[in-house]
């Protein structure tokens, strides 16, 4: 067989380009790390990951767990992740309220509401993330000095951060609580969606999704008191004290200014597909309910909310693997989450390659199982035989 | 008959806008607390930055105090730096001009009458070109400015121009990589694309522009700007080639077939059958991408350029300007929003222009 008349076989075409592709490809990646790792061996690097048990040697600005410059790389990566899901899940959830209300009030009857839902969306989705990350900061960083801090019900606002009235629990036993709650909400989530608990009726099944909220709780509380001391007050008040402020909780500007910023533009963005989802709602479907007597908070409640629930999910999924990506800003203001801690760490390390890979794998992790839960959540609350897609 | 009517008419109207805001109790109380909102946020607004504004450029902190609005005089003073950063002050000329080509060629291609692949290719094309040359100089006696000096309104043009020009074709070529027949082809393009669309542009950027320069040997790497541009055509390559991927599974089949039945070779089939029409069927959405791409070009602030936002902020932070940062914020907030706010209506026209000929619901 001649090449020609090789070429002219369709299969044996599709056979060779594709082993093409995928070598170009191989090529150009396997020739990337060599080139780098020569680079790097040159600049008396060795790559491997070692280094993750070597001291970091700088500090963390912002971490939910104590951190210290005498600990490993692979604590700070792991605090760095820890705030970014914790920014994400403020973000997330903010975002979510304020776009549910702001997308009801654009999709209502009342001019007046509308205007204003129109005036929010169209003022915070069309500046840069970014521009409104700065502002934030700026204003953050113009309040007064702790001398002169506002007092707001026993919280003080000031120039270095927003000091709140604090519970006097160790910050292990807090982040255990949290960690608890979350895995409780987590495995009730699961239980009230996966199929295998289906057939198992509906009471029982309700005891059943309770059972690891309540565990969740009860475990917290104990957690939370066993860390307590009975000598101290449960809740300490932030007070001046010299120059500075004592006592509470401190919330940094870098932290607050992110999580405002993330949920006033991810709100306008929500607001837009919460009102594309209930346009996706049949005028029907609304006629008919109303036919049927149900009260306005019915129809409301009971069929338009659901059906539009269901057909802003997909897109709504997309905008929170969105919003948890621009947690990466953070490095802007100087919040140190995931991204902040690789950017340092490169700085002073030097181990391009390995904080690369820890990036993309990180962040490949953290969106492949946000996409993954909720696409199981949008699958297991599809109408059976039914189209409900906002496309139609 | 006129004057008989004309009162039913104003009564129906009255009636329908009495329905509308106060149909309820809680509708009436939700129209008076917007109303209220609505109504205080205009008064702050206009009282700030009309009525007890500063607009000389002689203002100083003292005398903006005084009259306690904006003070718009850091705006007087500053505007050249917020609009075009370093670059050299006797060339600015030459940025303002540029910046007026990308507005043309954004103008021209919004326009129906200049869509196709050859119209638009040479308009962007030709746009960047004229761009690029007004910018670096070096030709026609024009004075040669480095990328290093560029800054401002002209930098984030070019970097979203760039991001356009060398994105598309990129998107194009993906999209058709992954609907390939080629099961090896499609199937590794779309985890090429899936990675990408997973990580934070501005690690993209931060890669691009701070690790390659160490990883990769000097005759690849080129100038930062250039790396930049390039991670951020390949971020909007990937959205954009998924978008294309939702127009593609617009088309109806027998559209492809017909094509093949009638013996079009493949690119005859992709350029003159399949492309036009899910480009067509993607349109709002790659609007919207475009309007995002031109949000996204302000994170290179965190790569170390000093496009329009770097550039407000070095106006109002170095010297007597520190109080005035909101002015500042305000003032580079309406360009960007001039032309965010721009593109989105068209986006919106465009989509309910397209819409025009199908029924309703």
């Amino acid at each position: 067989m001649t090449v020609s008349s090789l070429w002219r076989n369709k299969r044996a075409r599709g056979l060779v380009l594709q082993a093409a592709y995928v070598a170009i490809l191989a090529a150009l990646i396997i020739g990337a790390v060599l080139a780098a790792r020569r680079n790097l061996a040159a600049q008396g690097l060795t790559s491997g990951f070692d280094f993750l048990w070597k001291n970091t040697g700088w500090e963390m600005n912002f971490s939910l767990m104590p951190t210290h410059p005498t600990d490993p790389y692979w604590w700070f990566l792991l605090m760095g992740l820890l705030n970014t899901l914790f920014m994400g899940v403020i973000g997330l959830t903010g975002a979510s309220v304020i776009g549910l209300a702001v997308g009801l009030m654009r999709s209502g009857s009342n001019p007046a509401a509308r205007l204003l839902g129109t005036i929010y969306i169209e003022l915070f989705r069309n500046l840069p993330l970014i521009l409104q990350l700065f502002f934030w900061y700026a204003l953050a960083n113009a309040l007064p000095n702790p001398r002169q801090a506002i007092p707001i019900g026993g919280s003080l606002v000031s120039s270095r951060g927003i000091y709140l009235p604090g519970l006097t629990v160790s910050q292990g036993a807090l982040a255990l609580a949290v960690v608890l709650l979350l895995a409780g909400a987590g495995v009730a989530v699961w239980i009230a969606t996966a199929r295998r608990f289906r057939r198992i009726e509906p009471a029982r099944r309700r005891g059943l999704i309770l059972l690891p909220l309540g565990i969740a709780v009860a475990g917290g509380a104990l957690a939370l008191n066993a860390s307590h001391d009975p000598a101290l007050p449960w809740v300490t008040w932030p007070a001046l004290a010299g120059l500075r402020i004592d006592g509470g909780i401190r919330i940094q500007p870098e932290f607050y200014c992110l999580a405002i910023a993330i949920t006033t533009y991810g709100g306008a963005y929500v607001g837009e597909i919460v009102r594309g989802g209930f346009k996706a709602v049949g005028r029907g479907q609304t006629e008919a309910a109303c036919a049927l007597g149900l009260s306005p908070w019915q129809v409301f409640s009971r069929v338009r909310m659901p059906l539009a629930f269901r057909a802003m999910l997909p897109i709504l999924i997309n905008q929170y693997v969105w919003l948890i990506k621009a947690t990466t800003l953070g490095i802007a203001v100087g919040f140190s989450d995931f991204f902040m801690v690789i950017a340092s760490s490169i700085t002073h390390s030097g181990q391009t390659l390995e904080f690369i890979a820890i990036l993309m794998g990180g962040f490949l992790a953290i969106n492949f199982t946000l996409a993954a839960l909720l696409n199981r959540l949008n699958r297991a609350i599809a109408l059976k035989g039914h189209q409900a897609t906002g496309v139609q | 008959m006129n004057a008989i009517l004309t009162p039913r008419v104003r009564a129906g109207r009255l009636r329908r806008i009495r329905k509308d805001f106060f149909g309820s109790p809680a509708s009436a109380l939700m129209t008076l607390a917007s109303a209220a909102v609505i109504l205080a946020l205009a008064w702050r607004v206009i009282d700030w930055a009309v009525l007890n504004a500063t607009f000389s450029a002689s203002g100083t902190q003292a005398i903006c105090a005084e009259r306690s609005g904006a003070c718009w005089s850091v705006i007087a003073v500053r505007w050249r730096v917020i609009l075009f950063g370093i670059y050299p002050y006797e060339e600015q000329w030459r940025s303002a001009l540029a910046c007026a080509v990308v507005v043309a060629v954004i103008i021209l291609s919004c326009l129906p009458r200049s869509w196709g692949f050859g119209r638009l290719s040479l308009i962007w094309g030709v746009g960047a070109l004229v761009f690029y040359v007004l910018m670096r100089g070096g030709v026609l006696g024009l004075v040669r400015v480095n990328e290093q000096k560029w800054g401002g309104l002209p930098l984030t043009l070019f970097i979203f121009v760039a991001t356009g020009v060398i994105g598309m074709p990129l998107a194009i070529g993906l999209a058709l990589l992954r609907r390939s027949e080629l099961p090896v082809v499609a199937r590794v393009t779309g985890w090429i694309i899936d990675t990408i669309r997973s990580l934070p542009l501005l690690a993209i950027l931060f890669t691009c522009a701070i690790v390659l320069p160490f990883v990769l040997p000097g005759f690849v790497t080129g100038e930062k700007l250039y790396r930049v541009v390039f991670g951020a055509a390949l971020f909007f390559a990937a959205y954009q080639a998924e978008i294309i991927r939702g127009g593609f599974q617009g088309i109806p089949k027998g559209q492809e077939e017909a094509a093949k039945a009638l013996g079009l070779p493949y690119r005859h089939r992709m350029t003159r059958i399949v492309l036009p029409q899910a480009f067509r069927l993607a349109l709002p959405a790659t609007i919207n991408q475009f309007v995002i791409a031109f949000m996204e070009t302000s994170l290179v602030v965190v790569v170390g350029f000093v496009e329009l936002l770097a550039a407000g902020n070095t106006a109002y932070r170095t010297g007597e300007w520190k109080f005035a940062y909101i002015e500042v914020y305000a003032f580079v907030a309406a360009i960007y929003f001039v032309f965010v706010f721009g593109l989105s209506r068209y986006g919106a026209y465009l989509e309910v222009r397209m819409n025009a000929g199908r029924g309703k619901d």
